[in-house]
């Protein structure tokens, strides 16, 4: 960028690197010995010289025979100059060229030899991936197999914990149970509200460009009240709740998880899956249909604010024809639906929440899975539904 | 200065021995039987054998990463070995089935290594689940209890509090009041001194004897920590993280007189050891 005074750091002359007021000088003497000649200010803050570039320039000549370092006129020195002559250290012995450090000051020696002395750990080398792509290819496939696999059985240690509480075996606290409704119930009401409102007019807008156009702007009512009732009111609360509760029940078991919490649960005996997972499952399938039926009605409500103000329609015919239009078995429909979310939204956060690593970094992935798994979850499903009411005819 | 030092432990060795010596030869209360320890292919440890007997102090000892911790997850049944079993008073605790191991989880308590109290529940809250969920006592006395188990650890007073609003070593306080809620016959203890000031850490150490002098429970600690150890231990494993496996079994300050392994010696010393284990260790 601004060159400056740096200008002439990035030169490489044939036996000297300068930088700063930091100065390395390769002074070679007679029988192939070769004097580094350290001098200056040496501090991180000024950046290092690579011992590469030194190195190339002592080996682009004949071969030195010897190699020594002179600091006589070196004024000040940090970690920068510990790492040069260790690199310059290695490179001499890559080399086999003997390498005297000479009369270094004695902080500097000692913390060398700190860095020397202790021997590579060898397990502490993670192995990196080699691979070949197939070998990968096939870990990976057997890795989501496996996580199938561990999500099936979570589903299956679900069932258990929910056969439990039929039988009204299950632990868990009542009170967690009515703060996580009110969580999931009431405190949702405020986003639902906005999010259905707009998508009611959304509706009522699409319908009605197409609609005025032959007249028939009164059908926006029921365009709006089936569109609400069937799809949108089920859907919008769900997509709602997984950015809202399934991402906090991730967030929640999983910090959990971090801090041996549930670990703690279950050597106290306490089934976490009872304890924990199934508050927070039948919250969801309490408050979603209840949600999704608010959620229908403020829709509706949209399509209305629409339909009076900007196609002139009085509120009574539109109420009417919303009436006419909704069945009870759609509505029933779009019910049954949103609880079928709730449950996947609830299995998606707790999994996730279960499966969670051992660090902050680990609850951060966990809650993105979560929100991410139960969103697909939910559109795989209303597609399934779909298919599914059409083959019944409803 | 280490004349002193193992002096003082001695003698109160000394006492703990005559202690237990009567009765030397009780049954195990737990058994660890030829267990290995491993992460799919990588083998942690292998060829565990030990046994505690009961009211016993024992020390799970050895370096940072030998898979202490590890350990303790079998023995509580967080962990499934690979191979080997694990005996509580005799009884399979390993092939248990599911009801029959959450009946023998219910005579553990457990201090995790950062207190891992529930953070939704106040301390009373906390202490007071267990009571709650295999007690019949009512409200009012599942109050009372919790808050005699937080007095027994000094924390009277601090019945309402959040874990967030304590400090880490009332948090320990308050994990070692809920291990102790349902009187457990074993308590185990994962690193109890890490993160506390060494005054706390001693009272701490002072706690645990008087719990297992009064709850008469064994205890198991799993530490690093020299003077812990030496002021509680009566009986201890050392893991060895190179060769995978128990390479010493018996009382610390025993161990630091006679063993011959250079890694106990050089652990037990703070790696300062009198004799020839630098040489081995290089």
């Amino acid at each position: 960028m601004s060159a400056g005074g740096h200008a002439n750091a990035n030169q490489q002359p044939q036996l000297a690197t300068v930088r700063g007021t930091r100065q390395v000088d390769l002074v070679r003497g007679d029988g192939g010995s070769v004097v580094v000649r350290i001098s200056g200010d040496w501090h991180l803050q000024h950046g290092m010289p690579t011992p590469s570039s030194v190195g190339a320039a002592l080996t682009s000549g004949p071969l030195p025979q010897h190699v020594s370092v002179d600091t006589r006129d070196l004024k000040g020195w940090d970690s920068s100059l510990i790492s040069f002559l260790v690199g310059l250290d290695d490179i001499c012995r890559a080399r086999k060229i003997p390498f005297e450090r000479g009369s270094l000051p004695a902080g500097l020696t000692r913390l060398i030899e700190l860095a020397e002395t202790v021997p590579e750990n060898k397990d502490a080398q993670l192995k990196v991936d080699q691979d070949p792509f197939v070998a990968r290819l096939g870990a990976a496939y057997m890795r989501q197999v496996d996580d199938a696999v561990k999500f099936v059985e979570f589903i299956g240690m679900v069932a258990l914990a929910f056969a439990n509480f039929v039988r009204g075996r299950s632990r868990y606290r009542r009170s967690d149970l009515l703060e996580i409704i009110q969580e999931c119930g009431s405190n949702a009401l405020g986003i639902v509200s906005l999010i259905s409102y707009m998508v009611g007019v959304i509706l009522a807008f699409m319908g009605a460009v197409q609609l005025e156009e032959f007249g028939a702007a009164i059908y926006v009512a029921s365009l709006v009240g089936i569109g609400m009732v069937r799809e949108m009111g089920a859907m919008m609360t769900a997509i709602i709740m997984a950015g809202r509760t399934g991402a906090a029940f991730a967030a929640e078991l999983g910090t959990m998880k971090v801090t041996q919490e549930i670990d703690a649960l279950t050597t106290m005996g306490i089934s976490p899956m009872e304890f924990l997972v199934l508050p927070r499952m039948i919250a969801l399938i309490l408050m979603m249909p209840l949600l999704c039926l608010y959620s229908d009605f403020v829709g509706i409500l949209g399509g209305a604010t629409v339909g009076v103000v900007v196609l002139g329609l009085s509120f009574r015919t539109y109420w009417h024809e919303t009436i006419h239009a909704i069945t009870m078995v759609a509505l029933a429909g779009g019910l049954i639906k949103s609880a079928v979310y709730g449950v996947l939204i609830a299995l998606a956060g707790c999994y996730q929440g279960f499966e969670c690593g051992n660090s902050s970094l680990a609850v951060g992935r966990a809650t993105t899975a979560a929100v991410v798994s139960s969103i697909v979850m939910i559109v795989v499903a209303c597609g399934l539904f779909a298919v599914l009411f059409n083959i019944l005819g409803i | 200065m280490r004349e002193t030092g193992g002096g003082g432990g001695t003698a109160g060795n000394g006492a703990l021995v005559s202690r237990a010596a009567p009765d030397a030869d009780r049954a195990a209360h737990i058994e660890v039987r030829n267990l290995t320890m491993a992460y799919g292919d990588f083998v942690v440890m292998r060829d565990l054998n030990f046994k505690v007997r009961h009211r016993e102090i024992f020390v799970i000892m050895g370096a940072s990463g030998s898979g202490k911790s590890t350990l303790l997850r079998y023995l509580l049944g967080l962990l499934e070995p690979t191979i080997g079993e694990i005996f509580y008073d005799g009884v399979n605790f390993t092939q248990a089935a599911p009801e029959e191991r959450e009946a023998m989880l219910r005579r553990f308590g457990v201090l995790y290594q950062s207190g891992a109290l529930w953070s939704s529940m106040t301390l009373a809250e906390n202490i007071g689940l267990p009571l709650g969920q295999f007690t019949n006592l009512s409200a009012a006395e599942i109050s009372e209890v919790a808050a005699l188990k937080l007095a027994l650890v000094g924390l009277k007073g601090f019945e309402d509090y959040y874990p967030s609003q304590i400090s880490g070593g009332m948090q320990k306080r308050a994990g070692l009041a809920r291990a102790i809620a349902l009187d457990p016959a074993i308590l185990f203890f994962d690193e109890p001194s890490a993160g506390l000031d060494p005054v706390s850490s001693r009272l701490l150490d002072e706690l645990i004897l008087a719990l297992r002098d009064s709850l008469g429970a064994t205890v198991v600690v799993v530490s690093h920590e020299l003077p812990s150890i030496f002021a509680i231990a009566d009986n201890s494993v050392y893991l060895d993280a190179v060769t995978h496996t128990i390479i010493a079994n018996g009382n610390p300050h025993e161990l630091l007189a006679h063993s011959t392994e250079p890694r106990v010696r050089e652990f037990l010393t703070r790696g300062r050891p009198g004799e020839n284990s630098e040489k081995a260790n290089g």
